[in-house]
């Protein structure tokens, strides 16, 4: 699985709070989410996000509540890959179990400048900034994440492996 | 490679020879868990997603404990639809109320968790059963859900951090002034993602209720998991407890630690922590003579029944303050039982304390002694984050049952030793 796009490029600490605002939790619709996502921190954001781009962030990435919520608007806007130096623990979990991709790399996260063309290659682990050339290792997934993602989430995987 | 403890665990369930911190593994699950808040969000997802079955019926348990005996019409039909589940697929450990008890002292008891197990709660302070030496973490209702169809959680392997106990607890010192005390010290994101693993001659020093009060709040550190070593005091807990086949890990001697820490037990005076954070910890006696409004005594982090006999140790014979509720909730029916043969309960209530059915009740501000506007709570409850009791502009001090005795006969914040 590969992805490529244009990036946007955030500090340290997003918060689920900022991911998607607490005001806007009385729906779980992934579209109407998508429509908020960011808003507290960057309102251009959704009118400017296009299929496949990626958000890249410092450390500490979607710190704050366990809302799965927050990964769910960010797939919805159509993010192909979220990179980061950190993430918080239970955003990381939630991220992958709703089957939004992301990596770990402080280097490429230090690197990668807003605007970018990052490509991700999930099973090699490869982020290539095909801006400025520049490529970071990071650990690739293993086979069953990358059946997760693939599958569009953790249930629908287990449903494909006959469970 | 040399591995801590909770790296053994999570290789041997996930059928690997060895892991290492950062790796991702699928690993095999002994129990799911979840409560009356969070199970019906997983059950929706299981539905949704087409399952009809649980892995195990014997392995997927939901405890009605949160907002029950039901406090409102959502209470009752979260309730309600966790019956129906429970129900339809058979569950053997299906705890509602007349049996049930906070989830967290109620699985230890029944002999749910046994050392070397894997155990997944929805819930974030099913850190606690580190305590037998099982590796146990909360997660998301995705995740519960996962797990109640296939037996099986991802984990991203943890590093650790080591802290070397070292020393013996002074009088009126226990578990809950140990953890205070080292949140306080690491901060509430000092072991961030990582497990903290408790080792050192100091361990025999504690009692398992100690322990199960430590690694309960693991997760006030950020931690992943807190874990215990298996000695003689965890073997005795399980002897009658636990029937099934279990195994006791122990981390390499050359096992590698993001850090080491040693906590001289005998250093720790009674500790509090002050509005709105956990780490906010301080000695009693730096704090003392604040006044409080009640007294709260129970939860999963301290309400057991060596938690009880503590309590009551300084409520016997005495009254509480004018002015101060003072409410004691024992965490089980066992040890409600077990509290009422010892003529604990007697005790409190000729004290004038309320005793209650087992609930989290107060502690998630639910019901059983919600707080209004500027009032002050001292409580042996585990987050005093704002508005956890109650009302924004309430406060919550955390701090052991001995304190929250002590206090509630002081009408004060006070140390059981200046009655
Ligand atoms: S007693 Fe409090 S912390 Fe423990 S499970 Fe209940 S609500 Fe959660």
């Amino acid at each position: 699985m590969k992805t490529t796009g244009t990036v946007f490029r955030y500090g340290d600490n997003v918060d689920t709070d900022v991911i998607i605002p607490a005001r806007y939790l009385n729906t779980s619709d992934p579209a109407e989410l998508a429509k908020h996502c960011m808003e507290d921190i960057d309102a251009s954001f959704v009118g400017k996000v296009q299929k496949n781009d990626l958000i890249v962030a410092g450390a500490n990435f979607g710190c704050g509540s366990s809302r799965e919520h927050a990964p769910i608007a960010i797939r919805a806007c159509g993010v192909s890959c979220v990179i980061a130096g950190s993430f918080a623990r239970i955003f990381y979990r939630n991220a992958i179990n709703i089957g939004l991709p992301i990596m770990e790399s402080p280097e490429a996260a230090a690197d990668i400048k807003p605007g970018d063309q990052v490509s991700v290659d999930f099973d090699t682990g490869l982020i290539v900034n095909e801006t400025t050339g520049r490529s970071f290792q990071s650990a690739p997934f293993p086979e069953f994440v990358t059946n997760i993602i693939r599958a569009g989430g953790l249930l629908n995987s287990l449903k494909e492996r006959g469970v | 490679m040399a591995m801590t403890m909770t790296q053994k665990i999570l290789a041997k369930h996930a059928g690997l020879p060895e892991v290492k911190a950062g790796q991702l593994i699928e690993a095999k699950l002994d129990l799911v868990m979840g409560n009356d808040i969070t199970a019906p969000v997983a059950i929706k997802e299981f539905e949704k997603a087409g399952f009809t079955r649980v892995f195990d019926k014997d392995r997927v348990c939901i405890v009605l404990d949160h907002f029950t005996p039901n406090k409102d019409i959502k209470a009752a039909q979260q309730s309600s639809e966790s019956r129906a589940f429970a129900k339809k697929h058979g569950l053997t450990n299906f705890f509602d109320v007349g049996n049930m008890g906070i989830e967290h002292a109620l699985l230890p008891e029944k002999g749910l968790v046994a050392p070397g197990e894997t155990v997944i709660g929805a819930d974030s302070h099913t850190c606690t059963y580190g305590a037998l030496g099982a590796f146990s973490t909360g997660v998301g209702s995705t995740d519960m859900a996962a797990g109640m169809a296939a037996g099986v959680a991802w984990f991203k392997v943890p590093s650790a951090i080591r802290f070397n106990l070292i020393g013996k607890l002074r009088p009126w010192v226990g578990g809950k002034d140990v953890i205070l005390h080292i949140i306080g010290r690491i901060g509430v994101d000092g072991a961030l993602y990582k497990s903290m693993e408790f080792t050192g001659p100091g361990v025999k020093e504690l009692t398992m209720d100690d322990r199960f009060t430590i690694a309960n709040m693991a997760i006030e550190a950020g931690a992943k998991n807190g874990i215990f070593p298996v000695d003689q005091a965890v073997r005795d807990y399980v002897k009658d407890r636990v029937t099934r086949p279990w195994e006791a890990f122990e981390a390499d001697p050359d096992a590698e630690y993001d850090e080491e820490i040693t906590i001289d037990l005998s250093e720790i005076e009674p500790t509090v922590s002050l509005p709105h954070l956990p780490s906010n910890a301080q000695k009693v006696s730096q704090v003392r003579g604040l006044k409080i409004d009640q007294s709260v005594i129970g939860s999963c982090t301290n309400g057991r029944l060596g938690d009880l006999r503590i309590a009551a140790s300084i409520l016997k014979g005495r009254k509480v303050a004018p002015g101060v509720r003072c409410i004691v909730i024992p965490a089980t029916q066992q040890v409600y039982l077990d509290a009422l043969a010892e003529g604990l309960i007697e005790i409190f209530v000729k004290a004038g304390c309320a005793v209650s059915t087992p609930t989290c009740g107060p502690c998630i501000g639910g019901h059983m002694g919600v707080l209004y506007k500027g009032e002050r709570a001292v409580a042996t409850t585990n987050r005093n984050f704002v508005g956890r009791m109650g009302h924004t502009e309430s406060e919550i001090i955390l701090a052991s049952p001995a304190v929250a005795a002590a206090s509630a006969v002081a009408g004060v914040v006070a140390s059981p030793d200046e009655l």
